[in-house]
């Protein structure tokens, strides 16, 4: 129980001094007393101790004794040591993420009136259940970037700095003017004169997909000394209804359309097509081929795939950080309300800027809950298993094992007892030296 | 000069007051969005759900329905297993709550061998993983014929509450005033009543604090319950989670699911804020 002298002050005080019960109680009593709690204590957490201890030793079906085969399987069976693998991830970035921005936020937070509404919202997250915030998350990360919100949030920043292509399936039709150029780009078979009409006729864009600006076509109109034409979807629905290479009424425009006038290999001249498909180059395309430039093509930016085998450990390391920032900034917040103020302003008095004062005088102050903060979600990450079975897909599931899930599988769908044991006992071999910690510096106060 | 410096440090005062605020909304922001994309998806019929995100309701609120929560309502599955929660949750808490403070009662004022090493040895459970007991704990259960039954489920919950139970509640109690438990005594209050009228009441914050931690603890579980438990004694934690393999299908399912299993730990957590937090801050490392 690491926390609770840093939660507040609520060090836990030596018993009465006097060795002699106040209440003169009968050692029968006592025992009575005491009775339930040793009897569940033993038989629900001392005895499995014992027990796993002696199964780890023990083959599968639990009738030969296996030495240490077990403990070997956990650093060569694949499976355990992926888990291995990504609980070192785990307990390296959880607890130092959750930490620093629980330090981050009770330190702001001191600085605006609505702090305690902002701590609500960011501890919240610690009364709900790890499955619903794996089925909040499982939301959070659809990879559909129409339904997940991360997804929507990425692919919308990524549009902004990335063009997005409005036409990614659109191409040539039959008898077209146009032709492949590589990488995706089309360019007219023949160069373009000043005062002709250019006709620049695609088709396979989805009505739904065309972009909101579309509006019916206008045929091309030649201009003297100027290059003039449309781009348009050249389809209207029904077979054999609309004519080809030519602009139907039902037919709309490719509004926003890059046409660029290619000579030499050189862009002379360049424009965007307006919402009824009509562009406009000036006269030094005269002899020019026009192109149709690859980036209107592009297949639309998917976002990431959040929950695929690369992205899912840190996918969930984001949801339990989203769970835990809340407990770390109420604890490190507690430590620093018993910061002597006066120790602050000393030092903005002595000329510190805020960082220093944050990096010189702050954190060191606050080292002993950070370190009890970051200890508490060590050992918590370490048993993690909710998040990671309820946000990864069983498709990635094995590329997000943790141990504690590993055990799950080998104890109760693979009937490996002997190795999900061992599994068990290297956990709790991990807490001991928390164990040891506890006990030493309970002792000191008991005996006090 | 010092004008100029005051006037300068203000206006960066400023600025920098502005961009904390702004960054401490996107912040809250950050960590209000998950809950309510959950909330609105639950309020969205599954065609819509299926063709757009939850965030159109703000440009379409006519999609909003409780359709979801009253057909979820229906399904025998769910309330059952809702029911099964209250089942288990209730009993483990109060369980812990009572056989913790007889034992830490006795541990902090009644006098036998070996006192403290028994207390220190309770101490050092407390960070016992509960993966070491669960396959023990199975073998045992299915010998005594209480596998997969609700009781199994409780009784697991309430030996891995105790520890940290007699861990707050002895020192919380070791610092009852000696006059009142002698002045008690002293009026002839028997052993149990003195439990009863004066250290229990006594007792009441740390009790309240254990009580919401360890409510909330097994209301949320979902390991212990998904090994313990089978189809009939399953708590909602379980029912979902069996949803959650064809996620996708049936998220009218499992939005209303889990919020419907959220809305007694949030309703929890407004009502006690404080003895929730000291309760979540001493008990985290469980």
């Amino acid at each position: 129980m690491t926390s609770v002298s840093a939660a507040g002050g609520t060090k836990p005080p030596a018993a009465p001094k006097s060795r002699k019960s106040v209440t003169g109680t009968r050692r029968t009593v006592a025992a009575l007393f005491l009775l339930p709690a040793l009897v569940l204590l033993g038989a629900l957490v001392v005895y499995p101790i014992g027990y796993s201890v002696v199964r780890s030793f023990y083959d599968q079906s639990g009738d030969g004794f296996a030495g240490i085969d077990n403990y070997k399987a956990l650093f060569t069976d694949e499976g355990i040591r992926t888990a291995l693998k990504n609980n070192i991830i785990w307990v390296v970035f959880a607890p130092t993420i959750a930490t620093a921005l629980g330090l981050i936020f009770a330190v702001l937070t001191e600085r605006v009136r609505w702090g305690t509404a902002f701590k609500l919202v960011v501890f919240m997250p610690m009364a709900i259940s790890m499955l619903a915030a794996g089925i909040i998350f499982r939301l959070v990360y659809d990879q559909d970037p129409d339904k997940g919100v991360a997804n929507a949030v990425w692919v919308g920043v990524h549009d902004t700095f990335a063009q997005a292509s409005a036409f990614p399936k659109a191409h040539p039709g039959r008898e077209s003017p146009l032709k492949p150029a590589g990488g995706g780009a089309f360019i007219t078979t023949s160069p373009v004169r000043t005062g002709e009409a250019v006709s620049l006729p695609l088709v396979g864009v989805a009505p739904d997909q065309m972009p909101d600006g579309a509006k019916a076509a206008v045929a091309p109109k030649p201009e003297p000394d100027k290059v003039t034409g449309t781009t348009w979807q050249d389809f209207t629905r029904g077979k054999g209804v609309g004519a080809l290479n030519r602009v139907d009424p039902s037919e709309l425009g490719y509004a926003g359309m890059r046409v660029e006038a290619v000579k030499d290999g050189k862009v002379v001249a360049s424009t965007t097509a307006a919402g009824d498909g009509t562009f406009t180059l000036p006269a030094s395309a005269d002899g020019a081929r026009l192109r149709l430039p690859a980036n209107n093509f592009k297949e639309p930016y998917n976002g990431l795939d959040w929950l695929g085998p690369s992205l899912v450990t840190p996918a969930i390391i984001g949801s339990y950080i989203w769970m835990w920032a809340g407990f770390a900034m109420v604890l490190i917040a507690a430590g620093l309300a018993s910061v002597p103020r006066e120790l602050l302003e000393a030092a903005r008095v002595d000329g510190a800027s805020e960082w220093q004062v944050f990096r010189r005088v702050t954190v060191p102050l606050l080292a002993p809950v950070l370190a009890v903060v970051a200890v508490t979600l060590m050992i918590n990450v370490l048993k993690i298993f909710d998040l990671v079975f309820i946000i990864a897909p069983g498709s990635s599931q094995d590329d997000a094992n943790v141990l504690a899930l590993e055990l799950y599988r080998k104890g109760f769908s693979e009937d490996q007892p002997g190795i999900a044991s061992a599994i068990s006992v290297f956990l709790l071999l991990l807490v001991i030296p928390v164990m040891w910690f506890n006990v030493r510096r309970l002792r000191r106060e008991v005996r006090r | 000069m010092k004008a100029k410096q005051s006037l300068g440090s203000r206006l960066a005062e400023g600025v920098g007051g502005g961009l904390l605020r702004v960054f401490l909304i996107v912040v809250g922001l950050f960590w209000l969005v998950p809950t309510i994309g959950l909330l609105v998806s639950s309020l969205r019929a599954p065609e819509d759900i299926a063709a757009s995100g939850w965030w159109k309701v703000f440009t379409e609120p006519s999609q909003i329905t409780f359709d979801s929560y009253s057909k979820l309502l229906q399904n025998e599955d769910i309330t059952s297993s809702l029911l099964n929660t209250v089942w288990i949750t209730v009993p483990a808490t109060l369980l812990v709550v009572v056989i913790g403070s007889l034992a830490g009662y006795a541990f902090a004022w009644m006098e036998f061998p070996g006192r403290d090493w028994w207390f220190l040895g309770v101490v050092g459970l407390l960070v016992v993983p509960v993966q070491v007991a669960l396959i023990p704990i199975a073998e045992l259960f299915g010998k005594i014929g209480i596998f997969g039954s609700v009781l199994g489920v409780v009784l697991f919950h309430v030996g891995f509450g105790l520890p940290f139970a007699v861990f707050l509640l002895r020192n919380f109690f070791a610092e009852i005033p000696r006059e009142l438990l002698e002045a008690a005594r002293l009026d002839g209050a028997g052993e149990l009543r003195l439990f009863f009228r004066v250290v229990m009441p006594l007792g009441a914050p740390a009790i309240a604090a254990l009580g919401i931690f360890q409510f909330l603890w097994v209301w949320n579980d979902l390991l212990v319950a998904l090994i313990f438990s089978d189809s009939g004694s399953q708590p909602i934690t379980v029912a979902l989670q069996t949803q959650v393999r064809q996620f996708g299908n049936n998220i009218d399912v499992l939005a209303p699911g889990a919020f419907i299993s959220m809305v007694i730990p949030l309703a929890v957590f407004f009502a006690f804020q404080r003895q929730f937090v000291s309760g979540v801050m001493a008990g985290a490392v469980k």
